[in-house]
């Protein structure tokens, strides 16, 4: 299975992405994937290199399906980071996530 | 209110000052996550699902018009126009980057405020019956104690690293608002048999993954003698408590592993050590403490008041709202009045920043200027005469805070559950907003009578669902949401915790079956029963039945 890396953006907390030039975008679409466990581990050096440098909080690798506007995380918890709370529209995010889970 | 002191607003400023310098070094690398977190979870600050969240202490629930001003300011200017108030009677903000929150620290400061000993394994606000010093049935005012409680153990070295959290709640009257039994320790004031007034001290309840109720360890205490036995039981937590497993770290695992025999042997035999010394109260110091929360000065009205009896009569919506949200004032001629924070499909215990200001002005308007916040995530206001009630609940109807349901199955304690929470396993909220657009018709509500819903996203129970009469505790099992129900959990004087009826539900299915343990009491009730009363005679048998019999 796919897995990208996830974190927060250290000055406000928000929730990243690390994308293929080796910066964090709040899109999920624009996350860089990898396919297999040694290229998983070198996502996770580059992100642990960018807490070192205060760029972002507790990188960590989340499992993705492709879905046809990208990358999907299979768990629930995941999918709730990239939309947003479900409980007020106007606070989601969905505009730039692109994977939205059926709701309660 | 309590009014800071040069002390008081020194500690707070210069918390302030460190934590700005904290920062600012985290941001330039000089301190890692690991050797910041311990220092912003001091200051209240948690890094969430989705943004860093900041939680403020409400002292015993209290707040004045100018803070809850702030708040919204903060709400506005810090965050995305909305705070949420807690179970802990403490107020969060969802949303602050980590930049701005020596700001904030610095803007709370001007209004005697701050996030001090909100999070970490320390003595955390003091929570009291949001009712104190107004409400009928109250003997001693618990806002002078938990004062008390709240400067002796603010900052306080020896109890700053304890081997988990620990809660205080504190009340003055039979009637149990503040959930004691299940709190680390519960402090009942009460008159004995000898016309004195002192505490019923209780130890060890908590709910999380192991619930447990507090047991008495000491029926009678003299005021007098407070702060030496709570720094007795303190001192004997810290020693004993374990350190191994934070799972069982907290002080109901010591007094059930022990017993509440030897615990309060131990605890007996160091307050020997203690009593009498420089943590003896003096009457002098409660006299002092007294001052602080005097009554306004309450005018001799007449009782009852007629312009209030004539609108309710007139208007069915003002007399639904008073029938429920109204309380009964120790003061002729004055009341108590709660706003709800549970709007039909709204999210429990958000409050905007415009309905803060708003109530704001109510308060100094109506309530002397003084506003209180409940466990269970509503706001109240304490001082108001009847004449004014009218006045007041049309303004609430104008921004959107009448909701007529106190008590009712609408008013739901939630915790943020998965839309917030690290932590969480499941989502709280939409389960409230579904059973809240249930059961909306405020008929029905009145019909099925006072009935506590409590939901919990994870096991840690932040929503209190072991003591909601109907509490859902929110887990995942296989990737998919579901939902544990109890029944027959209590936080009143008479607390009890719920047991688990069965299998847990799916997300589709819990409003149903909630609604089918709600329909089987109608069925079942006998006159003048309420829903834990029927419960209570019928046990649990029946509501399986309907539940799970055809499975």
């Amino acid at each position: 299975m796919m897995q990208i890396v996830t974190a927060n953006r250290l000055r406000d907390g928000l929730v990243v992405y690390l994308s293929a030039d080796g910066g964090w975008s709040d899109r999920i679409g624009d996350a860089v994937e990898a396919a297999d466990e040694v290229a998983a581990r070198e996502l996770m050096e580059t992100a642990n290199r960018s807490e070192i440098e205060c760029r972002i909080v507790g990188p960590y690798l989340v499992k993705v399906e492709n879905a046809a506007d990208g990358p999907a995380p299979v768990e629930h918890r995941e999918a709730v980071r990239v939309s947003g709370p479900t409980v007020q529209t106007s606070l989601n995010r969905g505009a730039h996530g692109g994977h939205q889970r059926r709701h309660v | 209110m309590y009014i800071y002191d040069e002390m008081d607003q020194a500690i707070v400023d210069q918390r302030v000052k460190q934590f700005r310098g904290q920062v600012a070094r985290r941001l330039n690398g000089e301190l890692t996550e690991e050797e910041f977190r311990p220092l912003r979870l001091m200051n209240g600050l948690y890094l969430q699902l989705h943004a860093y969240m900041l939680r403020v202490a409400v002292p015993y629930g209290v707040l004045s018009s100018t803070q809850m001003r702030k708040l919204a300011h903060i709400a506005r200017r810090y965050d995305k126009g909305y705070g949420h108030f807690t179970t802990r009677q403490n107020i969060q903000f969802n949303w602050p980057k980590l930049e701005d929150t020596p700001d904030i620290l610095a803007e709370l400061s001007d209004v005697q405020m701050h996030a001090i000993q909100t999070s970490g394994n320390c003595i955390r606000n003091v929570t009291a019956d949001q009712y104190a010093g107004v409400a009928a049935d109250e003997i001693e005012d618990p806002r002078i104690y938990s004062e008390i409680i709240r400067q002796w153990s603010t900052l306080h070295p020896e109890f700053s690293f304890l081997p988990r959290k620990f809660k205080f709640a504190v009340t003055g009257a039979p009637h149990d608002r503040a959930a004691l039994r299940v709190h680390d320790v519960g402090l009942r004031l009460y008159e004995n048999e000898a016309g004195e007034i002192g505490f019923e001290v209780m130890v060890g309840g908590g709910q999380g993954r192991t619930p447990m109720l507090a047991k008495t360890i000491r029926p009678f205490l003299a005021r007098r003698d407070l702060l030496s036995y709570v720094e007795a039981i303190m001192r004997v937590y810290n020693r004993f408590g374990r350190r191994d497993n934070k799972y069982k770290a907290r002080i109901k695992i010591l007094v059930h592993e022990i017993g509440a025999e030897e615990f309060t042997r131990l605890v007996e035999e160091e307050w020997e050590h203690l009593r009498g010394g420089e943590l003896d109260l003096p009457l002098a110091e409660v006299q002092r403490m007294r001052r602080f929360f005097r009554p306004p000065g309450y005018e001799d009205l007449d009782d009852p008041v007629t312009w209030y009896e004539l609108k309710k009569a007139e208007n069915v919506n003002f007399s639904r709202w008073a029938a429920a949200n109204v309380a009964a004032h120790k003061q002729p001629g004055y009341a108590i009045a709660n706003i709800s924070l549970k709007p039909i499909g709204g999210v429990p215990g958000d409050a905007t920043a415009e309905q803060m200001d708003a109530v704001a002005d109510l308060a100094d308007r109506y309530s002397v200027g003084e506003i209180r916040v409940t466990h269970e995530q509503n706001l109240v206001l304490p001082h108001l005469k009847k004449a004014d009630l009218f006045d007041l609940w049309r303004a609430l109807e104008a921004i959107d805070l009448a909701t007529p349901n106190v008590g009712f199955v609408t008013d739901i304690i939630a915790c943020p559950g998965l839309d917030y929470c690290a932590l969480a396993t499941a989502r709280s909220i939409p389960v409230a907003q579904r059973l809240s657009e249930r059961f909306a018709d405020i008929e029905r509500q009145r019909d099925i009578g006072p009935l506590r819903i409590k939901i919990s996203g994870c096991i840690n129970a932040c929503g209190h669902h072991h003591v909601g009469h109907i509490g859902i505790l929110g887990l995942e099992k296989r990737g998919e949401e579901s939902y544990q129900v109890t029944l027959g959990g209590r936080a009143d004087e008479n607390a009890a915790i719920g047991k688990i009826v069965g299998p847990a539900f799916t997300a589709d299915g819990i409003v149903d079956a909630v609604e089918t343990v709600i329909d089987t009491y109608l069925d079942l009730r006998e006159e003048g029963e309420e829903f834990i009363d029927t419960l209570e005679r019928t046990g649990h048998d029946p509501f399986k039945e309907r539940l799970y019999g055809a499975r």
